[in-house]
């Protein structure tokens, strides 16, 4: 069966778009085919900086001729309803339409005979819709038609496109058909610069074949292979090892077509800037790689980068690294002069300038958000085990490296330079620590502090933040949270959670609230907000990890629960004791408890709460379950006081033989108007007793 | 590159040698060569023939140098390669060719970089010129790891779509002349190509200058006066846009525009005057969005102005 190859030849793709764009395109052509009824064999796409490419092999020559019946009026029918049915299934008369016979009445029956199409017609049809609704994240129109409306857009400007289709053995077809002007052909072009001359192609065999020799790398993965291969060695051959980097290699292999991997060097001295900002500079700017020196210890970088080039150069690529060399040197002199005069001025000396600079329109100045920091951090150092005078320390400083101009060239180090800097100018450990861990977690996979200063400075950052975007309204909604503050909720439970801290959120938040200049309507409920607030992201988390965030729910609805340490270990308590069978069959019980009283609550009109009346029980099994129900909540709740949970659900567990058995024996029900209230009462105290691990009602089945 | 030039006049010796090479190319590819605005800007965009000239149906192709003033720049002629005062060498193609890439990399090879050993890249690098309500697309190019120019098909200028879109290209002139030339700092560039004696640099020409107004932009610059220039500009730009519009008798409606040039000026005004005081840093980061507001505003409705004169208007 045929294939079909597809090339989009056009100016420079940017890097970051090309995997996606090839992926689209076998996707989008594939499902028009099969939508088409043309099932292929397989498929598969490329891209390089000039070029998608797309083959489809096994493609049916014709598309199968479709048969469809189509029901008409019955015998008889008024004359505008025969008109009706012959116009919209083409018939000449009802002579050539079939009679069904059906019990209600005969039926005209069209046969309509959709004959396939030759696939190189669908294509013919299909390839120019696709190449116009392409989903490029960002498009552009060019060049003279762009003055007229309805011209391409596409990523750059698009200049040939080959389409071929046909068999391995015959002279391939062309698919014809033009976008914007664009013929299609079976001409493309080689490397930009060592093989530009036209070239015929056929087929994707010989159209990648041809490509390879005129210096073009179809496949992405090949040339990224190519580069680590060859970038690897090159380090290897000097005794260094490449700092491996995948992001830096796919976009670098979405820079060439033909990867040429060179070595170059820069002076020994500039290593004494730190190795991150040496990366940085190298890697941001340069998209260059760094080495480092296994001799030296901790893996130190070497004083060499490694680039790949696009040409191989007539005189080896000596001038293009003595280029590279020459740009590297400048951006690492700045980088060094950076951090050189950024290591003149302290920390805190830095600070009286972020009076100047307005964190939010309402929340005031930077240099205020930093004084609330801080006296947060004051308050909660105690809560954490943090020493107060470094955690007000750390928080005072934290900030100021966002001040540098290390920070202000690369961003991505902010918090890293504050803790060099803080080491620098002879700053406690813990504090200099807290410069670069009060940012984290900064996501579900960061690595949360342990260090109590710096769990102390990343609290109060963040709950700053919360409060305080909270007091002036600008909570996340739907998509948009452009204050990241999902993300700070999220900060703020694990870093309870994992570092098992005892504090109340709920004063925490007040307090912070009390910091702030501005005073929002509704401050009471604040706190219990921002508390619901965490609880959904306690939900959303749990649900990524797979657990089960109903049970949060079933948690929260007891009320006045603010410890988020003891809501997460009694979440857990309580997952683990209904995934066991005593779990179920009690949630099973008290669901049914529940069933039965709000449909009594709705007949009566009335609630059944209030004690049982032990006169009144007549059978064992009420008894049994009154004084089980006793035992039990004392002892749960005895265990919630302690805070063991576990122990709180095993005592959960003994409710399960008697609650069964009620439901087994006893009529809840009774003709005896009195027996009938105290039963439902006795279903109300189920239901209670539970309510001292968790509200079951929330629960899921 | 031309064999026929005096030695003094290479680009590869010369710093004006360079720049007539890249002249003489443009002028061979039909571009009218254009001398400087006569106005302090920050880009060679903000100059008429390339900010209203893109606008509109009508064909044109334009080259010039265009000195640059980013005051926030300047390092007293301390920095290598920073200074608040270099030149641009702009080029616009209206529509833009087909060949426009092959083009640019002709130019190189005017200018003396071979393609055979330098690798010339086109990274991608979307443009957007937020005070001009303007953006594009297209790249960085970059020579051997070096950022040498910027490439450009406008999209949108002044708010308007751009129809046809107009190709831009932009060199740092200074930078490349420092490849070309071998030389590691901006001062130490042959700016007339002689040796000895005769030869001037272009520290000769503009360290001072770099020392002088670096002063003047960071610690001395008037900013009472300049806020107030600011406002002067703004409100004469408004003031000759009103003007200029020639309206409908019967229903009022806007048919012409006969001073969009003149109100141009002011916003190119406007946008100096607040990188002055950008620099001297007594704008603060919330009112720096809103003044960048201002002078977008101005560029809009003087893109709307000019679509309605005879070198903006319907072909």
């Amino acid at each position: 069966m045929p294939d079909l190859l597809l090339e989009l030849f056009s100016e420079e793709i940017p890097a970051r778009m090309q995997a996606k764009a090839a992926d689209d395109l076998r996707r989008m052509v594939t499902d028009k085919l099969v939508a088409e009824g043309l099932v292929y064999d397989g498929a598969k796409a490329f891209a390089t900086p000039r070029r998608l490419a797309l083959t489809v092999h096994g493609i049916p020559v014709r598309q199968p001729d479709l048969k469809t019946e189509r029901r008409g009026p019955k015998i008889g029918a008024p004359d505008a309803a025969v008109q009706g049915f012959l116009k919209a299934t083409g018939l000449q008369s009802l002579d050539e339409a079939k009679i069904q016979r059906d019990p209600k009445g005969d039926f005209y029956i069209a046969l309509i005979e959709k004959p396939g199409r030759d696939a190189i017609d669908v294509l013919a049809e299909i390839l120019p819709v696709i190449i116009r609704t392409f989903p490029w994240p960002k498009s552009m129109r060019w060049g003279a038609r762009s003055g007229k409306p309805g011209s391409l857009n596409w990523v750059r400007p698009l200049h040939a496109i080959t389409a071929t289709f046909g068999l391995e053995t015959e002279e391939p077809d062309v698919v014809k058909f033009s976008v914007d002007g664009i013929e299609t052909g079976q001409t493309t072009y080689g490397h930009r610069f060592l093989a530009p001359a036209p070239i015929s192609v056929r087929r994707f065999e010989d159209y990648e074949a041809k490509l390879l020799a005129a210096k073009v790398v179809l496949d992405p993965e090949r040339r990224k292979d190519a580069i680590l291969t060859d970038a690897k060695q090159l380090a290897f051959a000097q005794g260094f090892e490449l700092v491996e980097d995948q992001n830096l290699l796919d976009e670098v292999a979405g820079l060439v077509e033909w990867p040429v991997v060179l070595m170059g060097s820069f002076d020994q001295e500039f290593l004494a800037t730190p190795s991150e900002v040496i990366r940085a500079t190298i890697r941001n700017n340069q998209k260059c790689f760094v080495v480092s020196d296994p001799k030296s210890n901790e893996g130190k970088l070497a004083a060499k980068f490694i680039l790949v080039a696009n040409i191989e150069a007539t005189d080896g690529g000596a001038t293009i690294i003595a280029g590279n060399e020459r740009v590297i040197r400048a951006r690492l002199s700045d980088a060094k002069f950076f951090y050189e005069t950024d290591l003149k001025t302290k920390l805190e000396d830095r600070l009286p300038k972020f009076e100047q600079i307005v964190f939010h329109e309402k929340l005031g100045t930077q240099a205020a958000r930093i004084k609330r920091i801080e006296r947060l951090a004051a308050e909660i150092a105690p809560l954490v085990g943090a020493d107060v005078a470094k955690a007000t320390r750390a928080a005072h400083l934290a900030k100021a490296d966002l001040l540098t101009e290390v920070v202000g060239e690369f961003p991505e180090v902010q918090g890293l330079m504050g803790k060099y800097y803080a080491l620098a100018q002879g700053e406690d450990a813990s504090v200099a620590a807290a410069c670069e861990e009060h940012y984290k977690p900064q996501g579900p996979a960061d690595r949360v502090p342990t260090d109590p200063v710096s769990v102390t400075a990343a609290l109060a950052d963040k709950i700053d933040t919360l409060v305080g975007f909270w007091a002036i309204d600008e909570k996340p909604t739907g998509s948009k949270d452009p204050y990241a503050l999902r993300r700070a909720a999220l900060g703020v439970i694990r870093l309870i959670a994992e570092n098992a801290l005892r504090l109340s959120l709920m004063k925490v938040a007040a307090s912070a609230l009390a910091g702030l200049s501005v005073k929002p309507a509704d401050a009471q409920k604040l706190p219990s907000d921002l508390l619901a607030f965490c609880a959904d992201r306690l939900k959303v988390q749990l649900r990524e990890q797979g657990a089960r965030h109903d049970l949060v729910d079933a948690v929260f609805a007891l009320g006045g629960q603010d410890d988020l340490l003891m809501i997460v270990r009694r979440v857990e308590a309580l997952g683990k004791f209904l995934d066991s069978d005593d779990g179920r069959n009690l949630l099973a019980g008290t669901k049914r408890a529940s069933n039965i009283l709000s449909i009594e609550e709705k007949k009566d009109k009335r609630t059944f709460d209030g004690a049982p009346d032990a006169a009144l029980y007549s059978l064992d099994e009420e008894k049994a379950l009154a004084k089980a129900i006793g035992e039990v909540k004392t002892e749960a709740s005895a265990a919630v006081a302690k805070e063991d949970f576990a122990a709180a659900m095993s005592a959960m567990a003994k409710l399960r033989p008697p609650v069964d058995a009620f439901f087994d024996k006893v009529r809840v029900n009774d003709d005896d108007a009195k027996v009938r209230e105290n039963r439902l009462k006795l279903l109300n105290e189920i239901r209670s007793a539970t309510r001292a691990v968790a509200d079951f009602s929330k629960i899921q089945d | 590159m031309d064999a026929s030039l005096p030695a003094h006049m290479r680009p590869e010796r010369s710093f004006q040698g360079f720049i007539l090479a890249l002249q003489r190319f443009w002028a061979e590819q039909g571009c009218v060569i254009l001398q400087p605005y006569d106005m302090e800007m920050g880009a060679g965009t903000f100059h008429p023939a390339t900010t209203l000239r893109a606008l509109g149906p009508k064909p044109w192709n334009a080259a010039y140098v265009q000195p640059s003033r980013r005051p926030k720049d300047g390092r007293y002629g301390e920095n290598p390669n920073r200074m608040q005062h270099y030149y641009q060498f702009q080029v616009i193609m209206k529509p833009s060719p087909p060949n426009l890439q092959e083009l640019y990399l002709k130019s190189l090879a005017a200018i003396g970089i071979d393609s055979a050993v330098h690798d010339i890249r086109f990274v991608e690098d979307d443009w957007e010129s937020p005070t001009l309500g303007a953006w594009g697309l297209g790249w960085e190019c970059w020579c051997d790891g070096m950022e040498v120019s910027q490439f450009t098909y406008f999209q949108q200028v002044a708010g308007f779509e751009c129809a046809p879109v107009a190709g831009e290209l932009t060199y740092g002139l200074e930078r490349l002349a420092m490849y070309v030339q071998g030389v590691d700092r901006v001062y130490d560039l042959n700016f007339n190509g002689r040796d000895g004696d005769a030869k001037v640099t272009y520290g000769d020409v503009f360290l001072q200058a770099e020392r002088e107004y670096s002063r003047h932009n960071f610690e001395v610059a008037d900013t009472a006066m300049l806020f107030e220039q600011f406002k002067m500009a703004e409100a004469a730009c408004k003031k000759y846009l009103d003007a200029g519009w020639q309206k409908n008798s019967k229903d009022g409606k806007r048919e012409a525009h006969l001073m969009a040039l003149p109100a141009y000026d002011q916003c190119i005004k406007a946008s100096h005057v607040f990188n002055l005081l950008d620099a001297r840093g007594v704008i603060s980061v919330t009112e720096r969005q809103s003044y960048i507001l201002r002078v977008r505003e101005l560029a809009k409705a003087c893109g709307e102005a000019w679509l309605h004169t005879e070198a903006g208007g319907a072909a």
